[in-house]
């Protein structure tokens, strides 16, 4: 059994001072002037504290793609970020779209220790978009899987989407729509728009995003479904969704934290660090799923992490792979973009960043600082001026937009089941010692 | 001058110092030695990912005639097709020491990339890259009607109150870039004639007038007409129903060139698809450019290479035009 | 930094007068003369020139210039200079004689890059070189036939020639 953790007065959801203190991985009392002997009394003067991050969407890469990333690299980064659980992606190779694989995943991560990996299951076989794939064999399974998608693809067959949508109320599943219009966007390579018109890169149009999330409403709304939309990007996908939740749609959305700061003109220079899908949109669009985010209509920030190795960005923009990494500096990037400009406060962070998460998820035991729950926690200084270098990433792909940029803040612990992985700012490189059976 | 990648950073100045040069190049070219031994011992190196044997042989002669070394490198596409990559290819080229390198890819944005990745020290020429710019061929264009309009005493002038019309597909036209930024900075008058699927969706930032209306275009009695090739492979993409009535909507036939004014001439970067676009009358007639700009092309090329390569070279690597 | 006169207005026309005589005594007369003036000032002393001997003569002497920029042997050493007019008079240099002016002669360069560059328009039957100045500290083995004054200088002290056309004043100056 490992020692017992006193927090000692930290700043719960930003406001009231509190000491926590957690045995055997639960959060067992919380108050002031607490103590136990022989436990570890971590210094929280100054720090935030938030129930411990979840991500929604995580690319993981294993099995298959470990030159990018390995589960065991990516939940360290997860970990650095301040995340204790994330749902991995099923693109992977093979494709997680049976039991064995994403059991599989689900043990890699559990191996790792540094975060609770959920798997997330393919819609279809292969991601192929044809057939469905086994997803009540998946959710049956030791992983438990609620949340399917075909990310990197969209689900573009509308009858295909329906059965889905149907399909998956039989165990209280999601489906997770990546929203592109394949046709209308071959060989896009960017945002379409004023900037794509001048550097003769193919657009990525708005309407290709917009069009498959207005169909994909009607159908949840039709045949009574739960829809969850992925990285929306759009003013107009924002207005739809708040259009489709005026009207009873059961429907959940994710913004990813890039899109809440950078934009189409980051492209000028053809870096394709900035290269992404869905591509990096206007000032507009920016302002816009703020907004949404701060009133709920996007009900959540997820990461898309997405690792790339060097050799797959440093070359010309239309031989680059999509993507960012992202777990390590998506806290710092919501607090630039909306705890600083104030349309969120900590506790809403923690709304964004955990609980709801969580709940769409249907992650049990995670989103919640509370007694009698398990012990995920992360403490963040607000306070700590920064840039963002290479030595703030800690997975295996160093693809991130936002290196030599100053952020702010810095996840100075983590703790996932009461097991610390990250220590005084430092990420545990041996977690052996000190963690105990869930 | 450190590299060439584009004209939409090309200042006024800049571009009346190139077309100036060339000037004085062309003149040298009428000489009983064409040979001028200003880039001796200077390595220029056409770095070439698409096909092109007319660019390919306009910056060869170029860089021969300033008795530069030339080295050809055909190199196999990117890291789609397996090829060597562009990283590669650049490490190679600094190792042979090249001073400039002339690339055309097939990938908006790769000179820029290989101008500012740190991997070569040379100057980079930008010599088509996707559909993004030429700045030499847009440079051949205004020399060449700069040349129509003021003949011998064309040193100093710019193009203010030419009225230029560029008619095709824009959408895809790296010619059609470069010269809306390079027109626009000589001070020309710019319309673009398109059908309006081949017309980016947003172009309300170029400094131009968009007509889908070939006939009311030609009807302002433009000073010069400038014929953008058309794929016949577009028409699969639906961007129009077919050759016939592309030809028919926008293409130059003997009657809409005998419609324009006097002195208004036509011009085309070539290569030519007579008949599609261009008829036989309008391509083979007095008005006609297209011999001239290729002659020009050299002249043109000649002047850049000795602007980027004869003076002293800064070696701050970060600094792109 | 001080500066001192060497040559003032009236010295310079009596040098070009005296140059214009020795020039038509040296060629036994104007047949086949060309002047050729290496831009900036050289072209302003050859207009000059011109009409002098032409008068001396009673006969027109063709003047032209000759740019040497693409010729010269140091550009990588300068930042990017744009080169000048060459306007070689009807008739051309075949055959002739050509009679190179210009203001200051130094290491002998330029002179090198213009015979380089007369080399590749034609071949004319000699070349001669006139020269308003001649400071010494020749590199190469090129001597003037035609000189204005010789002012001998440290090869850090700049002479500086300034012609009414382009600098509102005649004087030729020292600075140490």
């Amino acid at each position: 059994m490992s020692q017992a953790l006193v927090i000692a007065g930290v700043q719960l959801l930003g406001r009231d001072s509190t000491d926590i203190v957690i045995e055997n991985g639960i959060i067992t009392e919380m108050g002031a002037g607490l103590s136990r002997s022989g436990a570890r009394v971590i210094d929280a003067a100054g720090l935030v504290a938030l129930p411990g991050l979840v991500d929604l969407h995580t690319h993981l890469r294993e099995p298959g793609f470990e030159a990018s990333e390995t589960v065991l690299t990516g939940t360290r980064a997860a970990a650095a970020g301040g995340f204790t659980a994330v749902f991995a992606m099923p693109n992977t190779q093979p494709v997680a779209d049976t039991a064995g694989v994403v059991e599989q995943e689900l043990a890699l991560g559990e191996a790792a220790g540094y975060a609770t990996v959920q798997p997330i299951g393919a819609v279809t076989v292969g991601q192929k978009g044809e057939r469905l794939a086994e997803l009540g064999a998946m959710a049956a399974s030791r992983a438990r899987v609620r949340v399917f998608s075909d990310d990197g693809f969209c689900v573009w067959d509308p009858l295909i989407m329906r059965r889905a949508l149907e399909y998956v109320k039989s165990f209280g599943g999601v489906i997770a729509q990546h929203a592109q219009d394949p046709r209308l966007t071959e060989g896009a390579q960017m945002n379409e728009g004023v900037v794509s018109a001048e550097l003769g890169l193919a657009g990525w149009p708005a309407v290709a995003e917009e069009s498959i999330i207005a169909r994909d409403v009607l159908l949840a709304e039709h045949v009574g479904s739960r829809l969850h939309v992925c990285h929306l990007s759009t003013a107009g996908s924002v207005d739809l969704i708040r259009w489709a939740k005026k009207r009873g749609v059961h429907v959940t959305a994710e913004v990813t934290p890039h899109h809440l700061l950078l934009t189409d003109e980051l492209v000028r220079d053809y870096d394709a660090r900035f290269k992404v899908n869905p591509p990096l949109r206007t000032q507009e669009d920016v302002f816009a799923v703020r907004e949404g985010l701060a009133d709920g209509t996007i009900d959540i920030v997820a990461t898309d992490h997405a690792p790339h190795p060097a050799e797959n960005k440093a070359c010309e923009w239309q031989a680059a792979a999509n993507g960012m990494v992202g777990l390590e500096s998506a806290l710092r990037v919501v607090h630039q973009s909306m705890v600083k400009t104030g349309m969120l406060e900590w506790p809403d962070v923690a709304r964004v960043l955990s609980t709801t998460p969580a709940r769409i998820g249907q992650l049990d035991g995670f989103g919640t600082l509370e007694l009698g729950r398990p012990a995920h926690i992360t403490l963040y200084d607000a306070s700590a001026p920064g840039v963002f270098t290479e030595a703030d990433l800690h997975g295996r792909s160093h693809n991130s937009p936002y290196l030599g940029r100053e952020l702010p803040g810095r996840v100075q612990w983590t703790i996932h089941g009461g097991v610390v992985t990250v220590d005084d700012g430092v990420l545990v490189e041996d977690l052996s010692e000190r963690s105990e059976s869930k | 001058m450190r590299h060439l990648l584009d004209t939409r950073s090309l200042d006024r100045e800049t571009a009346l110092q190139v077309l100036d040069v060339a000037e004085d190049m062309a003149d040298t070219q009428s000489r009983q030695v064409k040979k001028l031994p200003t880039l001796l011992g200077k390595t220029v190196v056409n770095l070439f990912f698409e096909d092109s044997t007319r660019t390919r042989i306009s910056f060869e002669a170029a860089a021969k005639r300033l008795s530069a070394d030339v080295i050809n490198f055909a190199a196999k596409g990117s890291s789609v097709s397996k090829g060597e990559s562009l990283k590669d290819t650049a490490q190679t080229l600094q190792a042979m020491g090249a001073d400039a390198v002339v690339v055309r890819h097939s990938a908006s944005g790769a000179p820029r990339t290989l101008a500012t990745s740190g991997w070569i020290s040379a100057g980079v020429v930008n010599a088509g890259d996707g559909t993004h710019e030429h700045p030499t061929q847009a440079l051949l264009d205004a020399f060449t009607i700069r040349k129509r309009r003021f003949g011998a005493e064309s040193r100093g002038h710019d193009l203010a109150g030419v009225h230029v019309v560029i008619v095709g597909d824009v959408l895809h036209s790296r010619v059609a870039r470069s010269n809306v930024w390079l027109l626009a900075a000589l001070g020309a008058e710019v319309t673009l004639v398109t059908p309006p699927t081949l017309v980016p969706q947003n172009v309300s930032q170029w400094p131009v007038r968009v007509m889908y209306d070939l006939d009311a275009a030609l009807a302002a009695g433009p000073d010069a007409v400038m014929m953008l090739r058309i794929q016949a492979e577009r028409m699969h993409a639906a961007y129009f129903p077919t050759e016939r009535e592309y030809s028919r909507l926008w293409g130059l036939d003997a009657v809409r060139a005998a419609g324009l004014p006097e002195s208004s001439i036509v011009m085309h970067p070539g290569p030519m698809n007579r008949g599609l676009e261009i008829s036989s009358e309008a391509a083979d007639s007095p008005r006609s450019t297209v011999l001239e700009q290729v002659t020009n092309g050299v002249s043109v090329r000649m002047a850049v290479l000795y602007l980027l390569l004869a003076g002293e070279r800064n070696d701050e690597r970060g600094e792109v035009k | 930094m001080s500066a001192r006169t060497v040559l003032q207005e009236a010295d310079i026309a009596r040098a070009l007068t005296r140059i214009a005589h020795e020039i038509l005594e040296s060629n036994r007369g104007a047949e086949g003369l060309v002047l050729l003036g290496i831009p900036t000032r050289g072209v302003t002393l050859a207009d000059r020139l011109g009409p002098i001997v032409s008068g001396i003569a009673d006969t027109d002497i063709p003047v032209g210039s000759l740019d040497i920029t693409l010729f010269r042997d140091d550009l990588s050493r300068h930042p990017t200079r744009s080169p000048k007019r060459t306007e070689i008079p009807d008739g051309g240099i075949d055959g002739r004689t050509v009679v190179l002016v210009d203001d200051v002669l130094f290491s002998g360069r330029s002179i090198r890059a213009a015979l380089d560059a007369i080399q590749s328009i034609g071949r004319p039957a000699a070349v001669r070189l006139a020269i308003l100045v001649d400071r010494g500290h020749r590199e190469l083995p090129i001597r003037p036939d035609f000189v204005g004054k010789n002012i001998p200088s440290a090869s850090s002290e700049r002479v500086n020639v300034r012609l009414k056309e382009l600098d509102g004043v005649d004087e030729v100056t020292i600075e140490s």
